[in-house]
C-alpha cells in the first residue's frame, strides 16, 4: 500500500537550502541564528568559499516545516546573504556526503 | 591633499559628515581614543548618560522624533551589554540607530581580556546588521554603510564594534566617502495596486489598519487622504497613534488588547482589511484565527517578510507605504459608504471607550486629560511601560505623527525618561511630557541627573500606585487575586529624589489647587517632576484576556 520507502519519506520531509553569502567571520552565526532562535533544527551544514574567496556557499539540510517560507524570507533580509535557493530534500549535495557519516 | 588620521578621528569625522550633531554615551577604557577625538569636535554635542541603556534610549528618542538615525556610544564589556536592551527595543519598533562600541584590541580578542565580551555575537539577533571593524581603512566603508542600513527599507539598529587598536591606527585619507542616504525601496507593482484599488472600491465594509510603518514612511497625510476619499473607518496600532488625529471622524483609535470594544467589534464585521505598515502583532490581533474573520486582506509593507507571516494576505504588496499610497489614491473612487458608516456609528454608540472620572483632575484619566488641556499638538508625548502607558494611549488626544514615543514591541520599562530626554535634545523648542509609573521610573532613574545637566524642557508625570500595576492587574484577574511581588513594601519619596537630582518637583497630592499647580509646572521651562498618586485598584479596561479573541473583552 505504502509506495514510499523510509529514505524517500525522509527526503520528502526535508528541504535543502543553497545560500550564497559574503565570506567573513560571523556570517554563519547570522544564518544559523535565524534557525536556532526559532528552535528550528538544522540537520546538516556544508560551507565552502566560492572562486575568489570573497563569497561562500552554505548548504543547509532542514526539516520541511510550515515556517520554512518565513525562514527563507528572514534569511534574504540578512545583509550578507546574496541569494537563497530552495531544493528538494534528496538533493545530491548531502546524498553524496553520506559515506563520511557512517558510524 | 591627504591627511593622516587615526581610526578614532576618522570615526568622529564620518559622524560629523553624516550630519550627526548630538550623541549620547558613556566613555570607558576601550572607547577612550574615540572619546578623545570626540572631545575635539566642535560640531558634535556629547550627552553624558549615567547608564549605557539610558544613552541607547536617548538616541532612540532623537531618532523617533526626527526619523533619522541617531548615535549612542559605549565602551566594551559591561558598557556594550548595558546597551543591548535599548538596541533590542529599537529592533522591535524599527527605529534607526547606530550604536558604536569600543572593543579590546584585536590581539586580545578571544583571550577573556578585561572588559571583553563578544559584542558582535551578542548583538546579532537584536540588530538589523552589525560590524566588527578590522582596520581603520574599513571604517570608511563601514560607517556610511551602517547609516545606510539603519535608514533604508524597514529602519532598524546597526552596531559597530571597534577594537581599540583600530581606533588608534593612523592612516592617510585622500578622499572621504559621501555621507549615506537611505536606499530607495522597491516600488509597488502597478498591477497589484490596481487590484487593491478594485478591492477597496468594491468592498462594502472596509477598514484601514495603520501601523508604525505609516509614521516611519511619512505616509500619515496620504493615509488620512485615502481614508477620507473612500470613507474608510481607521484603526491604529500602538505604534501608529497620531498618524490620524484621534478625534478625526473616521478614527476608531487603537485596536486590540486595550482598544475600545466598539473598535474590535467593528473589525469583526469588516469584509476588507487594508493593513498599511502594520505587522499583525498579537497585542493588536488577539487570537489570530478569530481576527477579522470575514475579511479579505490587503497588506502593504516595506518588509517582504511581514507579508503572510501571521495572516495570509489576498494581496501582499512590498513597497514603501507612502509610495504605495500615492499610487493607490488616484485609483480609489470617492465613496460615501453610508450604510457602513451607520453600522460603525451604531456600534461606536453602543460600545464606546469608557474613560471614568475623566473630569476629576487627580484620577488617572483626569490627570492625562488635564495635561492635554494645558498643551497643544506641538508637544511630544512619551511614556514608559505599564498601566499608565495604556491609559495615555487610550485617552491622550494624539494628533500628529512623531508626537508619540512609546516602547511598543519590546515593552521596556525604563524607556520613558531617557527617550524623552533624547526627544527634548532633538527638538528643544517643544515641550516634552513623559508619563511614567513608579515601577518604570526606577529602572532608569539615574537619567534625571542627565535631564538636569542638559536642562531639557521635560515634564515627567509620575503616576504612582506603589505597585507594578499591570502585574497587579493580571494577578488580580487571572491568578486568583494572589498578589505577589507586585506591590512595593517600601516606596521612595519621589519629590525628594527629583529635588536631589536637581529637578523642580511638584506633588499634586498635596497641592491646594492641583489644576493650578499642574499648569504652573507645565509652563515652567526646564525639567520637572510632577507626582500624583493613583488608585492601585484601577485597571486598564477594556481588556482582551491572554489568548482570547478580540471580541471577548472584559471590563467596563
Amino acid at each position: 500500500m505504502n509506495a514510499t520507502n523510509r529514505n524517500e519519506q525522509k527526503a520528502l520531509a526535508r528541504a535543502v537550502l543553497e545560500i550564497d553569502v559574503n565570506n567573513h567571520p560571523g556570517v554563519m552565526s547570522h544564518v544559523v541564528g535565524l534557525f536556532s532562535r526559532r528552535t528550528y533544527n538544522v540537520e546538516g551544514i556544508l560551507c565552502l568559499p566560492l572562486e575568489n574567496g570573497q563569497r561562500s556557499r552554505i548548504w543547509l539540510l532542514v526539516n520541511e516545516d510550515e515556517r520554512l517560507p518565513q525562514m527563507i524570507k528572514q534569511g534574504e533580509k540578512l545583509e550578507d546573504v546574496i541569494a537563497i535557493r530552495r531544493h528538494q530534500g534528496d538533493h545530491a549535495v548531502f546524498q553524496q556526503l553520506s559515506g563520511f557519516f557512517q558510524s | 591633499m591627504t591627511e593622516t588620521l587615526t581610526g578614532a578621528q576618522i570615526t568622529i569625522r564620518l559622524l560629523e559628515r553624516q550630519g550627526i550633531r548630538t550623541v549620547a554615551g558613556i566613555p570607558g577604557g576601550a572607547i577612550l581614543p574615540i572619546y578623545d577625538a570626540l572631545g575635539q569636535s566642535s560640531l558634535i554635542h556629547h550627552v553624558l548618560a549615567r547608564h549605557e541603556q539610558g544613552a541607547g534610549f536617548m538616541a532612540q528618542g532623537m531618532a523617533r522624533v526626527s526619523g533619522k538615525p541617531a548615535v549612542c556610544m559605549a565602551s566594551s564589556g559591561p558598557g556594550a551589554t548595558n546597551l543591548l536592551t535599548a538596541i533590542a527595543d529599537a529592533k522591535l519598533d524599527s527605529i534607526p540607530l547606530v550604536a558604536i562600541t569600543g572593543q579590546v584590541a584585536r590581539a586580545m580578542i578571544g583571550t577573556d581580556a578585561f572588559q571583553e565580551v563578544d559584542t558582535y555575537g551578542l548583538s546579532i539577533p537584536i540588530t538589523k546588521h552589525n560590524f566588527l571593524v578590522n582596520s581603520a581603512e574599513e571604517l570608511l566603508t563601514v560607517i556610511p554603510r551602517a547609516f545606510e542600513i539603519a535608514a533604508s527599507g524597514r529602519p532598524g539598529p546597526v552596531l559597530i564594534d571597534i577594537p581599540k587598536d583600530v581606533q588608534t591606527q593612523a592612516i592617510e585619507i585622500a578622499q572621504w566617502p559621501e555621507p549615506a542616504s537611505p536606499k530607495p525601496a522597491q516600488t509597488a507593482s502597478a498591477a497589484q495596486i490596481a487590484e487593491a484599488a478594485a478591492m477597496i472600491n468594491s468592498a462594502t465594509r472596509p477598514i484601514l489598519y495603520l501601523g508604525g510603518g505609516v509614521v516611519h514612511s511619512g505616509a500619515a497625510a496620504s493615509a488620512v487622504e485615502l481614508a477620507e476619499k473612500s470613507t474608510l473607518p481607521t484603526v491604529m496600532t500602538l505604534m501608529a497613534l497620531g498618524a490620524m488625529p484621534v478625534d478625526h471622524p473616521l478614527s476608531l483609535g487603537m485596536l486590540g488588547m486595550h482598544g475600545a470594544r466598539s473598535t474590535n467589534l467593528i473589525l469583526d464585521q469588516c469584509d476588507l482589511l487594508i493593513a498599511v505598515g502594520a505587522r499583525f502583532d498579537d497585542r493588536a490581533t488577539g487570537k489570530v484565527a478569530a481576527f477579522c474573520p470575514c475579511a479579505k486582506i490587503i497588506h502593504i509593507d516595506i518588509d517582504p517578510a511581514e507579508l503572510d507571516k501571521i495572516k495570509t494576505a489576498h494581496i501582499g504588496i512590498t513597497a514603501d507605504v507612502q509610495e504605495a499610497l500615492a499610487q493607490l489614491l488616484p485609483l480609489v473612487h470617492d465613496n460615501e459608504r453610508s450604510a457602513w458608516r451607520q453600522q460603525v456609528d451604531t456600534l461606536r454608540a453602543s460600545f464606546p471607550l469608557n474613560l471614568p472620572d475623566i473630569n476629576q483632575p487627580l484620577s488617572h484619566f483626569g490627570l492625562i486629560r488635564s495635561i492635554a488641556d494645558n498643551l497643544d499638538d506641538e508637544a511630544i508625548i512619551a511614556t514608559d511601560v505599564g498601566q499608565h502607558q495604556m491609559w495615555v494611549a487610550q485617552s491622550y488626544p494624539l494628533r500628529r505623527p512623531r508626537q508619540w514615543l512609546t516602547s511598543g514591541g519590546l515593552g521596556t520599562m525604563g524607556f520613558g525618561v531617557p527617550a524623552a530626554i533624547g526627544a527634548a535634545l532633538a527638538e528643544p523648542t517643544r515641550t516634552v511630557v513623559c508619563f511614567t509609573g513608579d515601577g518604570s521610573i526606577l529602572m532608569n532613574i539615574q537619567e534625571l541627573i542627565t535631564a538636569a545637566e542638559e536642562a531639557v524642557n521635560l515634564k515627567i508625570v509620575l503616576m504612582d500606585n506603589a505597585s507594578l500595576g499591570l502585574v497587579h492587574q493580571q494577578q488580580t484577574l487571572f491568578y486568583g487575586e494572589r498578589l505577589f511581588a507586585s506591590q512595593f513594601k517600601a516606596t521612595p519619596d519621589f519629590i525628594k529624589i527629583a529635588q536631589g537630582f536637581g529637578l523642580h518637583a511638584v506633588d499634586l497630592d498635596h497641592a491646594a489647587d492641583p489644576t493650578a499647580a499642574l499648569r504652573e509646572a507645565l509652563s515652567r521651562p526646564g525639567p520637572c517632576l510632577i507626582h500624583a498618586s493613583i488608585d492601585v485598584e484601577q485597571k486598564v479596561y477594556p481588556m482582551v484576556p491572554p489568548g482570547a479573541a478580540n471580541h471577548e473583552m472584559i471590563g467596563n
